[in-house]
């Protein structure tokens, strides 16, 4: 059989960080085609690679797709040649009819009018093609996650594609919607187009893929062949997360007391949709001194859970108790949770952690401007001397406490927002992905500034998506899925592939 | 861990010099050199007329009231919102004010209080919309310009009411007796000049005497001393001028206290922090524990009652409340504030900006009337400012 796209030693480096090194994957034709790893092992950069969202001469390595070297400049020219990507986020306008986004920038158009009678025929043919039975102009607004993800496809196959991407498209979808969809790319796969399937479901895999391609850390590691014999789950994980931990984590004496903090049965809805629950009765403890961490895959529900319990910040309809130091505690405002001594570092410092225009100083205070100022007048020597020290104390590289923080780098503002939340003087700090999108080194750095605030006493949890972050830095870890705490594993005996069987077993059921 | 204190790893105090620091600060200094060139000018081109001190006066009571709405306007745009309702509250204030002194028969110090109450309820009651509903501000006070402008005229019955009572009238046309009993000339406001310079001179060498300790960049010392200098110089002679006409007039103090009341908050209070970061980021600030509803509903009700009190003033000047008063005055607010630097998107402005805005726009106005160039030009050219100052500052702000 013939490869439909060969992409040979694919290397893409970015300032400090070498995401892929030299990959290889090839997909022949009319295959389904599954790409797996961990968060952040470089599938989404590889696939932006062959899109032409990093152009040709940003990375280095050949592409060959259909029988030629191509060079592609950005997204249009790889469309043109039928190569169509649907994204995890998905990329279309709620309050425009189906008709509308699907030939969106592609309008059926002449001299610019539209020919609306035309564009409504074929749709209508696409939608027929996905199974959907929707009219043409119903809004996407009026559609589930399952329905817009078909409209996506249907905008693919409106582009004659060849090969189509699939980067988690079943993630935010229930099992029947799944199966639909799953369904759709076999039949896809009988007329000759091919497809490449990102997923964490291992079971979906197992089920459709014909070969899977195997990328941790930035590499190949193996391509698996599953139409002779069924390649198990076990065999893929193994391969997922079988690296030997480096020594990226400071050592820690764990100091661990009496359990300090309590979260009992607790439940969150969805802001929007009333009956969908996103937290389902999670009981999780801290211990003084300890590190304890949330893992997952995501949209496990791990940030609206720390979100609902800081003072209602995300969903509705929210029960359940907390207890701090055996007392129960009222987290139903942020201003409260804060003053009982809860802090939450947000994973999107930039939308929700740092007022960008402002500078470190008054970043640094926002959350605790009574600690320097009394009746409602602010010291602003006493402000800038607490602003200094953070500054010194965590290391802040920047000119002054004077710099905006928007001209900051990421791990200088992830800084900023611990500084922040440790000015409020917190029992519990919650943190969010505390080192997204930050460089080896400054990882470094905000790990060793955990471990000091164990050792002082308070109790960590740490949700983040890199399980050998999790790994290198807790004391226990629980796991989530789907709104629910799975598994609880002592550091001891917890291992990725533990978390991994955790979370695969829970997603089949 | 690092074990040294702040103080130890502080960069080391830069020398700067005059032009760089004037360079890099030219956005806090800018407006106030182009409100000072525009007064040269009209000055100039005035034969002198416009810093006569019978002028000035005008100046000061013609603009007093966009001056004071100025103030909570740049609030409400800091938090991220808009308030075009101002003007018509304006009016409706001050019609009420009248009815209640002429035809109901209240004494003036009652139905100040009470006026000022109710802008601070139609401040609420716009304030409850934007801020616990989310309707878009510009919206919800659109309405409210129409309702209270309709309310106005069904308040006076279309006809002007007055004239006031004399101690009314004093809000705006009284001047501060002269204790000292000067003949033509008076000491009072002469002295008030004086110790008010020497209070800014007090307070700028304390915070400056605290910056240096603190090791924080501070402007070159010359320059410090010659921007003092300056302020205290500007400032007696004001007064000088004013002392020989009648003296200070009493909403030229009020201005000045509500000035300084106002650079107090945004700058050294925990609200006034509040608000710029709510402008800033809402979310964030949400997340940080701030109401951030019950802080934008402030800010209204804020806006509110300096809107009262600008339509008592507004109606004291005239003498007569009229069902046309206030008509197009949001429109001089909100570009004072725009043109002192405030950004559309909330989170950035300042007090003394939004004054100066106030100033630019008034002096030309005067400037242009002393001329005796016609309303109809006098729109094109203000309109031509607010553009040219607002697009300055946007390029400056990309550089």
């Amino acid at each position: 059989m013939n490869a439909i796209l060969e992409m040979r030693g694919i290397t893409k480096t970015f300032p400090g960080v070498k995401a892929l090194d030299n990959v290889n994957i090839t997909v022949k034709a009319g295959e389904i085609h599954a790409l797996v790893g961990e968060n952040g092992a470089g599938k989404s950069t590889l696939m932006k690679v062959l899109s032409g969202v990093y152009p040709h001469g940003s990375y280095s390595g050949e592409i060959h797709y259909d029988g030629q070297e191509r060079r592609f400049s950005g997204i249009a020219d790889s469309e043109k040649l039928g190569i169509i990507i649907i994204h995890q986020e998905l990329a279309l306008v709620p309050l425009l009819s189906i008709a509308e986004n699907i030939f969106l920038g592609n309008e059926q158009a002449q001299y610019g009018v539209i020919d609306w009678s035309a564009a409504f025929a074929k749709t209508r043919e696409l939608l027929k093609l996905v199974g959907l039975k929707e009219s043409p102009d119903e809004l996407i607004t009026n559609l589930g996650v399952g329905k817009q993800q078909l409209v996506e496809i249907a905008k693919a196959l409106s582009k004659k594609v060849k090969l189509l991407i699939l980067d988690e498209p079943t993630a935010s979808l229930n099992e029947k919607d799944s199966d639909a969809l799953l369904n759709l790319l076999l039949r896809f796969k009988e007329q000759g187009i091919s497809s490449i399937l990102i997923s964490h479901k291992l079971n979906e895999i197992s089920k459709v893929a014909d070969s899977i391609t195997v990328l941790r850390d930035g590499g190949t590691v193996e391509t698996l062949d599953c139409r002779g014999e069924a390649v198990s789950e076990d065999r893929i994980i193994r391969g997922m997360v079988g690296r030997t931990m480096e020594d990226r984590y400071p050592k820690r004496e764990p100091k661990i007391g009496e359990t300090i903090f309590q979260v009992e049965n607790w439940s969150a809805h969805h802001p929007l949709h009333k009956h969908v629950q996103v937290v389902k009765n999670v009981n999780l403890n801290i211990r003084r001194g300890e590190i304890v961490g949330i893992a997952g895959l995501m949209g496990a529900g791990r940030t609206e859970f720390a979100m609902s319990l800081f003072g209602r910040s995300y969903g509705q309809n929210i029960s359940g108790r907390v207890t701090l130091h055996g007392k129960e505690i009222d987290v139903s405002t942020v201003e409260k949770a804060v003053s009982n001594g809860i802090a939450y570092a947000t994973e999107d410092r930039k939308t929700y952690g740092l007022v960008l225009a402002e500078d470190i100083r008054k970043n640094v205070t926002l959350a605790h401007l009574e600690g320097v100022s009394s009746n409602f007048v602010i010291d602003d020597i006493k402000e800038l001397a607490v602003a200094n020290d953070y500054r010194a104390k965590m290391r802040i590289r920047s000119p002054s406490v004077f710099q905006e923080t928007v001209n900051l780098s990421g791990g200088n503002q992830q800084k900023v927002v611990l500084s922040k939340w440790l000015f409020s003087d917190p029992e519990i700090l919650i943190l969010d992905e505390p080192t997204r999108g930050i460089d080896v080194g400054a990882k470094y750095e905000i790990y060793t500034i955990i471990n000091r605030l164990a050792d002082a006493g308070k109790g960590v949890l740490m949700i983040s998506s890199e399980m050998p972050e999790l790994l290198g830095m807790c004391d226990r870890i629980y796991v989530m899925n789907e709104g629910s705490l799975i598994a609880e594993l002592d550091i001891a005996e917890a291992s990725q592939e533990k978390i991994m069987h955790a979370i695969v077993k829970s997603g089949r059921r | 861990m690092d074990t040294r204190t702040a103080d130890e790893i502080q960069v080391p105090q830069q020398k700067t010099s005059w032009m760089e620091f004037v360079k890099t600060h030219f956005r806090d200094y800018g407006m106030l050199l182009s409100l000072l060139v525009i007064m040269l000018f009209f000055q100039v081109v005035t034969d002198g007329t416009l810093l006569r001190p019978l002028n000035l006066t005008n100046l000061v009571l013609q603009n007093s009231y966009i001056v004071i709405m100025a103030l909570g306007m740049l609030l409400v745009i800091v938090a991220g919102h808009i308030d075009l309702s101002v003007g018509s509250i304006v009016g409706f204030v001050g019609g009420l004010a009248a009815m209640m002194m002429v035809r109901w028969g209240f004494d003036p110090v009652t139905t100040t209080i009470a006026c000022l109450i109710v802008g601070g309820m139609i401040g609420a009651a716009q304030g409850y919309w934007v801020a616990y509903f989310k309707v878009p501000s510009f919206i919800v006070t659109l309405a409210g310009m129409l309702v209270f402008k309709g309310l106005t005229l069904a308040l006076l019955g279309g006809m002007s009411v007055g004239p006031f009572p004399v101690g009314f009238q004093r809000l705006s046309s009284g001047f501060i007796p002269d204790v000292f009993g000067g003949q033509g000339f008076n000491y009072t406001a002469l002295f008030l000049g004086a110790a008010s310079v020497a209070a800014i001179i007090y307070f700028s060498f304390r915070s400056r005497a605290n910056q240096l300790k603190h090791a924080v960049e501070t402007a070159p010392f010359g320059l410090f001393l010659f921007k003092n200098a300056l302020l205290a110089v500007l400032v007696v002679a004001f007064c000088y001028l004013m002392a020989t006409y009648r003296g200070l007039p009493n909403v030229l103090v009020i201005m000045a206290v509500l000035i300084a009341l106002y650079a107090f908050v945004t700058n050294r209070t925990t609200i006034g922090r509040r608000i710029y970061a709510l402008g800033g980021n809402e979310k964030a600030a949400k997340l940080s524990g701030i109401k951030t509803e019950r802080l934008t509903f402030l800010t209204f009700v804020n806006m509110g009652v300096l809107a009262g009190l600008a339509g008592l003033i507004f109606a004291a000047r005239l003498n007569t409340a009229t069902p046309k008063a206030g008509l197009g005055f949001e429109l001089d607010v909100i570009a004072a504030v725009f043109i002192g630097g405030a950004s559309a998107t909330g989170g950035v402005g300042k007090v003394t900006g939004a004054v100066i805005g106030a100033f630019v726009m008034g002096v030309m106005n005067n400037g242009m009337s002393i001329l005796g160039i016609g309303i109809d030009y006098q729109q094109v050219i203000k309109g031509l400012v607010l553009l040219a100052a607002v697009s300055l500052d946007v390029y400056n702000r990309k550089k």
